[in-house]
């Protein structure tokens, strides 16, 4: 058992503000995300140069060592990055700070995401970075719409479920962005009919069921029970936090498809779930409000069942029923998601979570005292965290 | 238009694509398993036994999941489809489906496929078409 006393905690979060696509072209990404760890750390009540330590995921561009230097960091105890493509290692990212604060290799830990897809290869479209493998790109595969539609497609045909459902993802998104005056999407209302009227980018996902491409950054600061329990923020406990994947997936959805037949349909989240739970020593009917990787509608409705919220091919139903909205039994995405508020691959999920546990979410869940948060779902590694307060 | 991208070849890769040269779909087994597995690499993913040897499949299959395609791909017309095969063997592949319109009606999950084969350049790369019971 770890001491309680280093039991890990998020004490700040900074965001930088959200833009469409290349909006922002007066600072470079990386001057925007150091101001963002330094919103961060300033929220929690730490003096910049005393962070010591720094992480992020998926190849991020950031890179730690100038981060540190940039900062004026006075000492760099702790750098690490998760592996993976997209968001899957948002969540996985904090759970490496929680790591180190509470193996007491760190102190202070921000885990941090920036990302002007402006300045830089626009996701999503062919790029010669983006080499998946020789089994996948002579097809003509390269976007992940594409690539993960093809587990929805399936999803759709093994259970029976009703693709149309997914408009209840895109409209709950949207709903709370336009409660977000952070949201880019905030003055944009969003209608059934707009929903059904929108091209297909990959069926059965449309326009609506895929994220939005923004320039923003967003950063978390992670210490011990102890530290925050001197500082004046307002502090949230990091119940558990993992990331992870199951067999095979490595060569999933962004490959050659040859994950176990029980496991193709699903967001790849099954067992990271249970170890979830496990560590949280919780159960699904103790998550008061989530934040699923909304990257594309189709997986968060796997990723109900994946956590346990649902039966297998129960989450269409489920969604229709009403129960993601902030007033269901478990309201979701309640910025408005990476669907409606921005796509920071996921970071701002996160920070989402810690303003419900603090009480200041604009779609605030009354008396939220747990909140799920997931990394992006159906690649590997995958990712969650349980907030608690 | 830019060409279709043909695959970089491996040492691990090699039979695969020598295979498909001669119009052979190759896949490779474990022994101590006798399990078939895709794609190539010289362990076993099951047990990670690198006894294991190739062998030319059946290449009949059926489509697992399939999307249509709106994006620009070099050498690709939009739309087009893109498509998992599930191999009569158990493992699955990425295919584009040929001589089938890329239309929902004509594209019924679990309906038998067959392997065709499109030269590309250098190469040689397996594709499939709706199942006519010719296969190559
Ligand atoms: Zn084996």
């Amino acid at each position: 058992m770890k001491s309680k006393s280093r039991k890990a905690h998020i004490v700040g979060v900074g965001e930088s503000i959200y833009t469409k696509w290349g909006g922002i072209q007066d600072k470079t990404q990386f001057q925007l995300t150091a101001e963002t760890i330094a919103t961060a750390l300033t929220d929690a009540g730490i003096a910049v140069a005393e962070a010591d330590g720094l992480t992020s995921f998926s190849n991020d561009a950031n890179d730690a060592p100038l981060m540190a230097v940039t900062l004026g960091l006075k000492q760099l105890r702790y750098s690490a990055m998760v592996w993976g493509g997209g968001g899957g290692g948002s969540a996985g990212s904090v759970a490496q700070a929680c790591a180190a604060v509470e193996s007491g290799q760190a102190e202070v830990v921000v885990a941090y995401r920036g990302l002007c897809q402006g300045q830089g290869r626009r996701f999503g479209r062919f790029g010669a970075g983006r080499i998946h493998g020789n089994f996948v790109h002579p097809y003509g595969l390269f976007a992940p719409a594409q690539m993960l539609a093809l587990l929805v497609q399936r999803y759709f045909h093994e259970t029976g479920g009703d693709p149309d459902s997914l408009v209840e993802i895109a409209l709950n998104g949207r709903a709370n962005a336009n409660r977000n005056p952070r949201a880019v999407m905030r003055d944009r209302e969003l209608t059934r009919e707009q929903y059904f009227a929108s091209r297909w980018i990959a069926e059965p996902l449309r326009l609506f069921d895929c994220c939005l491409e923004t320039d923003g950054a967003a950063a978390v600061v992670v210490t011990t029970a102890e530290r925050a329990a001197d500082l004046d923020a307002d502090s949230v406990e990091v119940a558990a936090a993992v990331h992870g994947s199951g067999p095979g997936w490595g060569s999933g959805p962004l490959g050659s498809h040859n994950m176990p037949d029980e496991d193709y349909a699903t967001s790849n989240s099954k067992l990271l779930a249970q170890d979830l739970f496990n560590r949280a020593d919780m159960t699904p009917s103790d998550i008061n409000v989530a934040q699923f990787y909304d990257h594309f509608s189709g997986l968060v409705l796997m990723a109900l069942e994946d956590y346990g919220f649902c039966g297998r091919g129960e989450a269409p139903d489920f969604v229709k029923s009403g129960a993601i909205r902030a007033d269901g039994s478990l309201p979701i995405n309640t910025s408005g998601g990476q669907l409606s508020e921005a796509y920071v691959h996921g970071m701002n999920l996160v920070i989402e979570g810690v303003r419900q546990l603090r009480g200041v979410s604009t779609t605030q869940i009354a008396d939220a005292q747990t909140c799920l948060v997931t990394g992006g779902l159906g690649v590997s590694p995958t990712s969650a965290l349980i907030l608690t307060r | 238009m830019s060409q279709r991208h043909e695959p970089v070849i491996y040492p691990e890769t090699r039979f695969y694509w020598d295979g498909a040269k001669l119009g052979k779909l190759m896949l490779q087994r474990c022994a101590p398993c006798d399990a078939p597995y895709f794609p190539p690499r010289p362990f076993c993913p099951n047990c990670g036994s690198r006894d294991v040897s190739a062998f030319q499949a059946t290449g009949r299959g059926t489509l697992h999941s399939y999307v249509i395609n709106q994006l620009p791909a070099p050498g690709y017309e939009p739309p087009f489809t893109v498509a998992v095969v599930a191999l009569e063997e158990g493992p699955r592949m990425m295919s584009n489906i040929v001589d089938c319109p890329p239309d929902p009606a004509a594209l019924q999950l679990d309906m038998p496929l067959e392997v065709t084969f499109e030269q590309r350049g250098e190469t040689t790369v397996p594709q499939f078409r709706p199942a006519t019971g010719s296969a190559a």
